[in-house]
């Protein structure tokens, strides 16, 4: 079942780099990152990747095998071909660091520019009573091991830089989802309409929802169908729904 | 594949100063054009075929079986059909095909359509082309202004889907009859509406936009059992929302071109009971 | 000298998990300026393994349950060596630190009535875990995450200025940076002893960058230390760092003999060794086979638990269907029992072609049956090994998975005595799981003495009158340690090591003979090797530059992982008893003696040095909610209380030995 490989890497950083060839050994049952440790370990010791559990629950390791976006960890050998070289380059939407490390603070930004939970007023700690199917919604997204893949195959950064400023990306889009659909989320009560900001702050109108993201998700979430759309569903009830922008323009406010 | 050093990129998109130094704007070696020729096949197919159905205006109707294409009427030069929804809303002056009248709505519900929306965003603008591979186009602004800003209006498309969904259904009724107009007999035409109508039912229900006018909008299901079932049940359809728009295209297209053969009389339809 | 940049915050905290990030919540509302220093990216600490639950007595399921009923289950999972007031904090507080997850966003799975559901788990006596599906970790790492992002909101929108810098003016995340020593004030000859808290120097593991965070207050919350061994469940990051921080900066450890084994993990593919492999699988009629086919577990039902387990195959089988009438089935056997079976079997060479057992339940229920109730375990096996486990048997074996010894603390405060300013929680801190922990009680863990370490370190910081200056000496002494594997000259004329290769024999040598069956023969040997590791460590030579450099983080990482592995090795050594996370084939049996005994490891200069040292009584009003009978098990005849009414007695003589991980 051993068998050698040829990993094509790209190595560098941010002034250029190449791809380097590899002749590495195989055996049954293993995972990129596997490969990757062992050249680590016997070829290139400073070959640098991020990871963390090699379980698939970090989202540590992310990269590009073959072109797409992939964990590492998640990847097996057996679904690669074998007389194929492998290739894998740093996730190619974020600026890259060394090797196969990028530079992923885009989304840490972007999840600083999302106002977190606002707890209602009036319930203290251990008064929440919320009923199961009321936080099915949220906690589908609350999976989401934060391993950027669905913010680097989105084309909407990933082919134009300059949308960087104004897009938060599929990740923190469903973040407000997230929110949005929490049952005791006080936003409206804060003067916060999560839906006018998905659209006018974290822009929401860039996706054209060609599921990419969901392509990618490494934990399945249907990021596309329970998330994005459904949030455009909302905004949709805010801003393009003829009573009110008729409202809008005639200075009333609907009350919701 | 290069191994030489290549210095630091100036380009955009995959390009942009900063990023990795990958010569290759993408490295899938996968046939990811596949799914893109495959939707533009079948889209342009079925585009060429509805055009020329919608334009010809005849044998559209093989008693007791309507076409989709041409139901309900709304122009005065329809043939008249028995029973059927034959409204003369539009006067004598129109000239053309009755069904360009009616074809425009199930074409916005489905143009604007979430999934059709990624299908042809990719096979036609690639917009991307696929995941990963980079899209030709030097500027993008989505959905965010005119035109595309539009396709916010699909829940308005959907409220006009459903009764055209109940008219095809009524005429699938009408299609249990004989030829002499007596109720209770079918023909393979008969079941060939019905399963169409049945698709049509299944794919408009399982519309995003539906899922969140059901349910989808609520902050709480516990207090809206009611909705919540509902919500679910066109959750569970729209898991499929894809195979069930591809399956009703197909079935409308096959239902009118079942109906032009036995009206031209190229097919005799046979008679069950 | 090396440039080094420059910090300068009140608090700083060591580590980004559950504990360390609730120490920097705590310290930060108190009004100071915290730093986080993390080794990964913010939001991937090991916490996000966790899956079982958090444990709290928060009577939702069972109205009976009480902070005195999990105190009782605590003592009782870590076989009354815990330290009692820790248990008793823990046991009060979790609630408290449960419900306030809430208000900060988390969404737990619900009763019927809408509170936070918990569901039951080995050694507590009610249904008492928190959870969310089996992704507890992650929804503790991402709700604590998002409070510190909106802290950070908080004080930019005070603020007013458009400034991205004002985020951090008051909470910083350094993530990505390794700290390599604490640092101390200065005091005469330079010692680790005497000197208080000044801060702590680090690398960016990004740029190879050397920092400094000068800061009147240290948290420690680094986790554990399982990466010294070869089978283990931990993240990279398990290198014991916090450990080895602590013993240098003169601080002491205690109970580090007590290592967690879980008895079954995945052991192939290669690529997933050490992977837990959940308890339910037994539960739900997955049995232990050997290489011959047999269910070998019947013959290792020992002389205690004779009479409570089914003798045969059709009886045990019988025990899924109908619990009332028939005994248990010997593969439910406490988790010791188990992986010391499975070692044995191993041993005798009935073991796998991988060393491991076989856990089979695709002969044993439907194929869906096993999809519907273990989907967890069928997506692991199927994701990450291909295997489909509802068609071939699992290979399970032993795995490393949590350390309960750790860095001494005072149960209050979580300040460590003798090193001013040094505050510890979490796993790296000892004392509050005695010789074994519970499944369930380490999140808990985390949010309570998190918030104890957070808030302290806080008080601390403020009432200084005079900010402790660091030692420059030790600035420069530390830059030169970090800078030392670059340095191909320093090795002479001797072979250069590779980290690598090096860190792979430590891990066997640790799991051969320091694992989870011990003799003092082994350990004896193991303690040998350890001084030859520590003088090759000495001559690492890694390539390339500071940059993004994981030979040279590894290079850094092995001082951590020998000192740690030098305390578990002599303590283990040293008692001469079996108890929870310790099994002594030479001295099988618990030891009352042994109980009042901590045995304490302290750092000389040159080595590790361990003294025993008695432990306190425990509080007489504790005491009497245990039977005197039970007690009397576990404590001498002058330590029991002369004569207590003997309220709730226990019942179920095994639930301890149930205990044990997350899983």
């Amino acid at each position: 079942m051993t068998y050698q490989a040829e990993f094509r890497v790209w190595r560098g950083d941010s002034t250029g780099g190449s791809f380097e060839s590899y002749r590495v050994e195989v055996h049954e049952g293993e995972v990129v990152l596997d490969l990757v440790h062992r050249l680590q370990a016997t070829q290139a010791p400073d070959l640098a990747v991020r990871w963390n559990c090699k379980a698939g629950k970090c989202g540590s390791c992310s990269a590009e095998i073959n072109g797409r976006p992939r964990l590492l960890c998640m990847t097996r050998m057996s679904t690669l071909s074998p007389d194929e070289p492998v290739v894998i380059t740093p996730l190619r939407a974020f600026p890259v660091l060394r090797d196969l490390v990028t530079d992923v603070s885009f989304n840490y930004a972007k999840a600083r520019e999302i106002p977190g939970f606002i707890p209602p007023a009036g319930l203290g700690p251990g008064e929440y009573r919320m009923q199961q199917e009321d936080v099915e919604r949220s906690q589908e997204f609350r999976k989401c091991i934060e391993c950027f893949l669905c913010q680097d195959t989105c084309h909407v950064v990933r082919d134009h830089e300059e949308n960087k400023s104004v897009f938060a990306g599929p990740r923190f889009l469903m973040r407000v989802a997230e929110l949005d659909m929490h049952p005791l989320d006080a936003a409206a009560e804060a003067g916060l309409d999560r839906r006018a900001t998905a659209q006018d702050v974290h822009g929401l109108g860039y996706c054209n929802i060609t599921k990419c993201c969901t392509e990618v998700c490494p934990e399945q979430i249907r990021i596309t169908d329970n998330a994005l759309i459904p949030l455009k569903e909302r905004v949709a009830d805010l801003k393009y729904h003829p009573l009110v922008w008729l409202g809008s323009r005639i200075g009333l406010r609907r009350k919701d | 594949m290069v191994s030489t050093e290549t210095g630091p990129p100036t380009g955009t998109g995959v390009h942009s100063p900063g990023r990795a130094a990958v010569p290759q704007r993408q490295l899938r070696t996968d046939r990811w054009w596949l799914p893109q020729l495959a939707t533009v096949t079948g889209l342009l197919a079925f585009i060429g075929y509805s055009t020329w159905r919608a334009f010809e205006g005849a044998h559209y109707y093989a008693p007791p079986y309507v076409s989709p294409f041409y139901s309900p009427c709304l122009a005065a030069n329809c043939v008249p059909v028995r029973g059927g929804a034959d409204w003369t809303l539009f006067g004598d002056w129109w000239r053309l095909s009755p069904a360009l009248l009616v074809l425009i709505f199930p074409l916005g519900f489905r143009l604007t359509c979430y999934y059709y929306r990624k299908a042809y965003y990719r096979a036609f603008w690639s917009s991307p082309p696929a995941c990963a591979v980079p899209e030709p186009h030097t500027r993008y602004t989505g959905e965010t202004r005119f035109p595309l800003i539009l396709q916010n209006l699909h829940r308005y498309f959907f409220y006009v889907a459903v009764p055209f969904a109940m008219i095809l259904t009524y005429d699938v009724a009408l299609g249990f009859r004989n030829t002499g107009g007596e109720w209770g007999h079918a023909g393979l035409g008969s079941f060939v509406l019905l399963g169409n109508v049945a698709l049509i039912w299944a794919y408009t229900l399982s519309c995003h936009s539906c899922r969140h006018i059901v349910g989808g909008r609520l902050k709480h299901f516990s207090g809206h059992p009611v909705r919540h079932r509902l919500w679910q049940f066109v959750g569970r359809l729209n898991v499929r929302h894809m195979l069930l728009a591809w399956s009703s295209l197909a079935s409308v297209g096959l239902t009118d071109l079942y109906v032009y053969l036995v009206s031209s009389g190229a097919f005799g339809d046979p008679q069950l009971f | 000298m090396t440039e080094v940049e420059r910090y300068s915050y009140d608090v700083v905290v060591v580590g980004a998990g559950g504990a360390g990030l609730r120490a920097a919540i705590e310290a930060r509302e108190q009004g100071l300026r915290v730093a986080v220093i993390c080794k990964s990216l913010f939001g991937k600490a090991h916490t996000v393994m966790a899956e079982g639950g958090i444990a709290a007595a928060m009577a939702n399921a069972n109205s009976n349950d009480n902070w005195q009923v999990h105190f009782r289950d605590t003592m009782r999972g870590g076989k009354f060596l815990n330290n009692w007031r820790m248990a008793e904090l823990h046991a009060k507080e979790a609630p408290d630190r449960v419900w306030e997850l809430e208000t900060w966003g988390a969404l737990f799975d619900r009763t019927k009535d809408g509170r936070i559901a918990q569901r039951n788990f080995g050694g507590h006596e009610y249904p008492r875990l928190a959870h969310v599906g089996d992704r507890t970790g992650l929804e503790l790492i991402r709700t604590l995450q998002q409070k510190v992002v909106s802290l950070q909101q908080q004080d930019f929108a005070e603020s007013g200025r458009q400034d991205q810098a004002r985020y951090e003016a008051r909470l910083r995340v350094f993530q990505e940076c390794t700290v390599t020593r604490i640092l101390k004030t200065r005091t005469s000859g330079g010692s680790t002893t005497g000197g208080r808290v000044a801060g702590v120097f680090g690398y960016a593991r990004e740029s190879g960058r050397f920092f400094t965070v000068q800061a009147p207050a240290v948290v420690l919350a680094t986790g554990g230390i399982g990466k010294s061994f070869k089978v283990t469940s931990n993240s990279w990051e398990y290198t014991g760092d916090g450990h080895a921080l602590a013993l240098l900066a003169g601080a002491s450890l205690l109970h580090m003999e007590f290592v967690q084994f879980h008895p079954t993990g995945m052991v192939w593919p290669p690529s997933v060794k050490g992977i837990l492999v959940t308890e339910s699988v037994r539960g739900d009629g997955g049995v232990l086979r050997n290489s011959d086919g047999r269910r070998f577990m019947f013959d290792y039902v020992p002389e205690v638990f004779k009479g409570q387990y089914a003798e045969t195959e059709e009886e045990a089988d019988r025990w899924y269907a109908d619990q009332e009438h028939n005994r248990r089935p010997p593969d439910l056997l406490p988790r010791d029992e188990v992986a010391r079976a499975i070692n044995s079997e191993v041993k005798a060479g009935r073991g796998t072609p991988h060393g491991g057992v076989y856990l089979d339940v695709s002969s044993r229920l439907p194929a869906e049956e096993i999809i519907r109730r273990l989907p967890s375990m069928h997506h692991q096996f199927k994701e990450l090994a291909d295997v489909d486990i509802t068609r071939e048997p699992m290979e399970v074996g032993p795995t490393c998975h949590y350390v309960m010894g750790g860095v001494e603390v005072d149960p209050d405060s979580a300040a460590t005595p003798g090193v001013p300013g040094l505050f510890a929680a979490g796993e790296v801190a000892g004392g509050m799981h005695g010789s074994n922990r519970l499944g369930g009680n380490s999140l808990s863990d985390l949010l309570v003495f998190g918030r104890r370490a957070g808030l302290h370190a806080a008080r601390y910081a403020a009432e200084l009158t005079d900010r402790p200056v660091i030692d420059e000496a030790q600035v420069a002494a530390a830059a030169r340690e970090a800078v030392d594997p670059f340095d191909e000259t320093r090795i002479g004329d001797g072979p250069a090591e590779n980290p690598y290769g090096l860190h792979q024999e430590l891990q066997q040598t640790m799991n051969d003979l320091v694992g989870i069956i011990r003799r003092a023969g082994e350990m004896e040997q193991a303690l040998d090797r350890l001084a030859v590791f520590r003088a090759r460590a000495a001559r690492a030579v890694v390539e390339g530059h500071r940059q993004f450099n994981p030979g040279w983080h590894l290079a850094l990482d092995l001082r951590n992982m020998l000192l740690v592995s030098e305390c578990v090795a002599r303590a283990a050594l040293l008692r001469r008893e079996s108890r929870g996370g310790h099994t002594r084939e030479d001295c099988p049996g618990m030891d009352r003696n042994w109980r009042r005994a901590d045995l304490v490891c302290t750092y000389t200069g040159d080595g590790i040095d361990v003294t025993r040292k008695e432990n306190g009584r425990i509080r007489a009003d504790l005491l009497a909610l245990f039977g005197r009978e039970e007690l009397a098990r576990y404590l001498t005849p002058e330590e029991l209380p002369l004569a207590t009414p003997g309220p709730p007695q226990q019942t179920d003589d095994a639930s301890d030995s149930q205990s044990g991980a997350g899983q």
